[in-house]
């Protein structure tokens, strides 16, 4: 299941986009029980797609909170499909589609 | 010597209680509620089951930022597949609790045959156990997931714990719930009310204490100083190790009834559980 | 409504395989390590736009609390009626300042919320570049040990 969630609504013309996305987002200071610190691991890129176009992107450092949560707004429609996709520093990515209502 | 005139008059004297006669619980929640609207008389009465966000304008936009995409609604998730997941006998929690979970408004409730006061996370682990699964830890993880799930499907049911009148164990138990709100204990010397009654609103180093009115509404709850959900007993057990008292056990007597206790206090607030909390 | 579903609502058709083997083609360019894994906030500025001359304009408005309720989970906001090509959000007193740069194309509106993360009391800027030149709005965060943290 994928780690991200949209809620996307138009009002007159404006798509609100709010996304959380599931991430530890550890900053590298963090130690672990033995006492070794856990590596940073974090989203490092966000991209939002609509309509065929990028619609936003957003670059993160590790002082973004666990769970990165994320609104923008653009011109958009009801109907039309959003993507939302993220790469965090180990290279792995994500990404998960929604309808906008 | 109270509490012998309590069993007295519920046991002989029936339903009604002559006001004269002794304070019970009824009594206790309008003199409760009574003290709360006069200390905050800007916060309506619906708004206490908010907790300190019902009294702390600067704290409440925050909080309103974060219920923008609250943190517990991937608990809730987790929660949903927990409830559906097949036991090995071929049922599931649902079997238990119905399809949507939606049990908040029934618990706590008073269990007559056993002589105790039944909480819902205490339910859940009954369900699980008598299906032949393994009960959960009473305090995080899968039992604040499952029960985040089943109390947002609980949303907007009212408050509404019975202290039968014509069980005097049940009132032994609210008493015993009571008396512990009002004891001092710890190395601070701390009752509950102390904090969340009688100074509520005031500020303890960098927190502001929350009342105790609306208290039961809201759980579990995604802390943010936790970074992760929680259930009630874990939150009491935190609070008596932040005055240096010994905690008690999840779950255990002690704690059931001091939910038994400040959940009868909330009685006709809604449950708005799970919730994000500082 | 039902209650069982109401977050199938919010939630989203996860993206198929081929979807996934379209990734290449999406845009990741922002994150820079050079802007990012940098602890003055001159210096962040010049690798993300070249320059860092600041302007403070009210034209950019910051929401941000006086007082976080807890350090881990700073609700910000930043908006402007400028037409923005950038939105950057810096804490000056973690140990790499810059926080977030957001990328705004055209038929997007100049505004970003996210939940950030403050180690200590710290002043906080928010950032807007907008028609080659940088603006500024700034304010004090105070980031507290609660005494009944537990």
């Amino acid at each position: 299941m994928s780690s991200i969630r949209i809620k996307a609504k138009e009002r007159k013309g404006s798509v609100n986009v709010k996304t959380l996305m599931k991430h530890n987002m550890e900053t590298g200071l963090r130690k672990d029980k033995s006492g070794k610190k856990i590596p940073e691991h974090w989203i490092t890129d966000v991209t939002a797609e609509s309509g065929g176009k990028v619609v936003f992107t957003a670059a993160f450092n590790t002082s973004i909170s666990k769970d990165p949560y994320l609104a923008f707004a653009f011109a958009g429609k009801k109907g039309d499909s959003l993507t939302i996709s993220w790469k965090d520093n180990t290279g792995a990515t994500d990404s998960a589609e929604t309808v906008i209502k | 010597m109270k509490k012998i005139i309590s069993h007295v008059a519920f046991g002989l004297l029936g339903l009604s209680v002559s006001a004269a006669v002794v304070a019970g619980p009824a009594e206790d929640r309008a003199a409760f509620q009574k003290f709360y609207e006069n200390r905050f008389p800007d916060t309506p009465v619906a708004d206490f089951q908010n907790g300190v966000y019902s009294i702390l304008p600067a704290a409440r936009e925050q909080w309103e930022a974060i219920e923008e995409f609250p943190p517990y609604e991937l608990s809730i998730e987790r929660g949903e597949e927990i409830y559906n997941k097949t036991f090995a006998n071929g049922k599931s929690m649902a079997s238990c609790f119905g399809d949507d979970g939606a049990v908040r408004g029934q618990y706590p409730y008073w269990d007559r045959d056993r002589g105790m006061v039944v909480t819902m996370e205490l339910a859940i682990n009954e369900c699980l156990e008598a299906n032949g699964e393994k009960p959960l830890k009473y305090k995080k993880g899968a039992i604040a997931d499952v029960g985040a799930f089943m109390s947002f499907n609980s949303r907007g049911q009212k408050v509404n714990v019975e202290i039968p009148s014509d069980d005097p164990r049940a009132l032994a138990a609210y008493e015993n719930g009571k008396e512990h709100f009002y004891t001092k204990r710890g190395q601070l010397n701390f009752a509950c009310a102390d904090c969340h009654m009688y100074t509520a609103g005031n500020l303890y180093r960098a927190d502001t204490t929350s009342p105790a009115f609306g208290h039961a509404t809201s759980w579990p709850v995604f802390r943010s100083k936790w970074q992760s959900m929680g259930t009630l007993h874990r939150r009491f057990a935190g609070c008596h190790n932040n005055i240096r008292a010994n905690p008690y056990k999840a779950q255990g007597e002690e704690y059931r009834n001091l939910e038994y206790f400040v959940t009868y206090m909330s009685n006709d607030l809604e449950y708005n559980g799970p919730a994000a909390r500082k | 409504m039902n209650r069982r579903s109401i977050l199938k609502a919010t939630g989203t058709i996860t993206a198929a395989a081929a979807a996934v083997a379209a990734f290449p083609r999406l845009v990741f360019a922002a994150y820079s390590e050079k802007a990012f894994k940098n602890p003055k906030v001159e210096d962040s500025l010049n690798e993300l736009f070249g320059a860092n001359a600041t302007t403070p304009s009210g034209d950019v408005k910051l929401k941000a609390p006086d007082i976080a309720e807890n350090g881990a989970v700073v609700p910000i906001e930043v908006t402007t009626s400028m037409k923005a090509d950038k939105i950057a959000f810096m804490v000056k007193e973690n140990p790499n300042p810059l926080a977030i740069v957001a990328e705004i194309p055209e038929g997007t509106e100049a505004t970003v919320k996210t939940r950030v993360r403050m180690g200590k009391t710290t002043q906080v800027t928010a950032v807007v570049s907008s028609n080659g030149k940088l603006y500024t709005a700034s304010k004090e965060v105070k980031v507290t040990i609660g005494g009944c943290g537990g």
